[in-house]
């Protein structure tokens, strides 16, 4: 069934060996029994914009969680670059290259925008490092540069509390951007956003994808056409379906359970 | 010529103006007020207080920034305490002091407990650079090792502040309960001389009030350091959204664990400083009600604030002072009550409140006499 979907000139050969930026085989997590994620297989090129959909309880957000290490797989591999991720720490997956967003906007209300994208930036991460941490030029500009990215330049010396709804979500995606990952997660990014912010947020993933692979959970079909360039669709902890929006649309399983209703 | 807002963001100064004036404010009172109004009794007791203080401000760190509440920082209190209380006890335990035991050159307690030779651990204590290194590396070792453990399975909140409050009640049961080694429930007592120098009278009181009040200030501003470096803003950030700081590449237990040594050495340098001012330490300064009692100063005084600490410290212990030799019986209701005002009408405790009311009116006054301030940070912290 796996195989099915792989590339035709990849059956055969070993999907890891393979320039994949992420190999997900066989991923597999049960919660006392219940299997919120079942032998679910996906890869994802480098400079993909792959996006997962499927509905309410299919366990999408459990695959990020499983990818950037917040829960442990029962079973199956995550390759990273042809590093195995599911015996790594949280910070060492980080550290190599992993960066996830989540669901609910999760920034720092206490702290300006500009502290908020200072924690982020790769540099000073230990208890030492962290004490004599510097804000030099180099800091500034990376984070001034990436405050433009994501629409809050003139927000830097706000508190992170009063920035609306949409803006928090942008921040948490700088804040991610920021530690330059290779493979960015983001849980439902415009979720709650007006129309005008949604065109925005696809305008920046398109223009963060260079030299990145996006990951993107989302529910809203229009957004979703906009910025995948595959869909993979997951139905009760399994892949149901993936390939491109265009045939994902008129796989007759996926409008049964998902699109149809 | 405009320039963007970020290449006006610098570190933030070390001390803002405001904190400077605070800084300048509790020190006169420290070293000039109190000491010219106060009899020598009365002083003696505000360093007392003075030493509770750095229990206080170490809870302002672990509890206020990083949101570690340990319900056992007389663990810490009374580590550094007892370590200083040894060497003194040695000192004072000589041949010629002790000739009438019937092992002399050891500690009374331990006569009485038919002990017949210093116990190993104690040895070192002869030595007065050991047991300084002792009172800053023995507790931070202990904290070390209990937040490593908790931190690293991340046991947090709660079920932290109650593990606190069992090792403060274990504790304290060890030390009673060991009375040959310990002085059981009546501590170690008749301290005479530290390093020769009588520790008993005015002049040494005044002094040792002084000294107390100089690593009272050299704390602060370590806090202060602390405080303003990125390790500041990442307790904060931790205390409000932890995995965010996981997933952003930080290994959360170490920095945990880093705010929870640091209140232990701050409690650590306050217990060893009682010994010395007091004359005395016991297992009454090490279990879970001081522990609490110290909680209490830090939310009076406001457990966001490194000077509230110290006020709230000195203010609850006026007031106990003040209120149990008129109302011994009600004094503790009225602690328990003070505690439970605060934190549910002033949950920023006696800094809160200053901050809300009297500093915008301040700030607007300095304001209207200065030139603009170049544009630095609003700290996070306030």
């Amino acid at each position: 069934m796996n195989a099915a979907i792989l590339p035709s000139h990849l059956i055969g050969a070993d999907p890891a060996e393979k320039n994949f930026l992420l190999a997900v085989e066989g991923l597999t997590v049960s919660f006392d029994g219940f299997k919120a994620v079942n032998d679910v297989s996906f890869y994802v090129d480098p400079n993909e914009i792959r996006v997962i959909i499927g509905p309410n309880g299919a366990g999408k957000t459990t695959v990020l969680d499983l990818i950037c290490g917040r829960t442990k797989a029962s079973s199956g591999s995550i390759k990273y670059k042809g590093q195995e991720l599911t015996k790594l720490s949280e910070s060492a997956i980080v550290l190599a290259g992993v960066g996830r967003k989540f669901q609910t906007p999760s920034i720092y209300d206490d702290l300006t925008v500009f502290e908020n994208l200072e924690i982020s930036y790769p540099r000073g991460r230990s208890v030492l490092g962290a004490l004599t941490f510097k804000r030099d030029a180099q800091v500034r500009d990376r984070i001034e540069e990436v405050a433009s990215m994501i629409f809050l330049k003139d927000q830097l010396l706000e508190r992170a509390e009063f920035l609306s709804h949409g803006q928090k979500q942008w921040l948490e995606i700088g804040m991610l951007l920021i530690q330059d990952p290779e493979l960015l997660m983001l849980d439902e990014p415009v979720a709650g956003m007006s129309v005008g912010e949604r065109i925005k947020t696809a305008e920046l993933l398109n223009e963060i994808i260079k030299g990145r692979s996006v990951l993107v959970i989302e529910h809203d079909m229009k957004f979703v056409e906009d910025i995948a360039h595959r869909v993979t669709v997951l139905h009760q902890g399994k892949v149901l379906s993936e390939g491109s929006m265009e045939r994902v649309k008129n796989d007759p399983k996926v409008i049964e359970v998902y699109l149809g209703h | 010529m405009t320039r963007s807002p970020a290449s006006n963001v610098h570190d933030n100064p070390f001390m803002k103006p405001m904190e400077w004036i605070s800084l300048a404010l509790l020190a006169a009172v420290i070293f000039l007020v109190l000491p010219m109004l106060l009899d020598a009794f009365r002083l003696n007791l505000v360093g007392k207080y003075l030493t509770y203080s750095f229990v206080a401000l170490g809870l302002v760190i672990c509890w206020g920034f990083g949101g570690i509440l340990s319900l056992g920082q007389g663990v810490f209190f009374g580590l550094g305490g007892y370590l200083m209380a040894m060497y003194l006890k040695l000192e004072a335990s000589s041949i010629e002091n002790t000739k009438i035991q019937s092992t002399p050159g050891i500690p009374d307690f331990m006569d009485w407990n038919q002990i017949t030779a210093l116990p190993w651990f104690w040895k070192p204590f002869t030595s007065l650079p050991f047991t300084i290194l002792a009172v800053l590396v023995v507790p931070a070792l202990f904290a070390f090792v209990i937040g490593t453990a908790m931190f690293r399975r991340r046991v947090g909140g709660t079920y932290f502040a109650i593990i606190t409050q069992a090792i403060a009640a274990i504790l304290t049961i060890l030390i009673v309960g060991q009375q040959g080694y310990t002085g059981g429930i009546n501590g170690i007592t008749d301290l005479r001389t530290l390093h020769g120098w009588d520790i008993r009278t005015d002049s040494a009181h005044n002094i040792l009030y002084f000294v107390n009040g100089g690593l009272l200030v050299a704390c602060i501003l370590f806090a202060q350091y602390v405080k303003r470096s990125k390790l500041g803003r990442i307790l904060l950030a931790m205390r409000d959204k932890e995995d965010r700081v996981r997933f952003s590449g930080y290994q959360v237990a170490s920095f945990k664990t880093f705010a929870f040594c640091l209140a232990a050495v701050f409690a650590a340098i306050g217990g060893a400083m009682f010994t010395l001012q007091v004359g005395f330490m016991s297992p009454s300064f090490v279990g879970i009600v001081p522990s609490i009692e110290m909680v209490i100063y830090a939310a009076v005084g406001g457990r966001l604030s490194l000077f509230g600490a110290v006020w709230g410290t000195l203010l609850v212990n006026w007031a106990k002072t003040t209120f149990s030799e008129s109302f011994p019986e009600l004094w503790l209701f009225g602690l328990g009550a003070l505690f439970i005002a605060v934190v549910l009408a002033f949950p920023n405790g006696l800094a809160g409140i200053y901050r809300t009311y009297v500093e915008p009116r301040l700030t607007r006054r300095v304001k209207a006499l200065e030139p603009a301030p170049a544009v630095a940070l609003p700290h996070a912290a306030e």
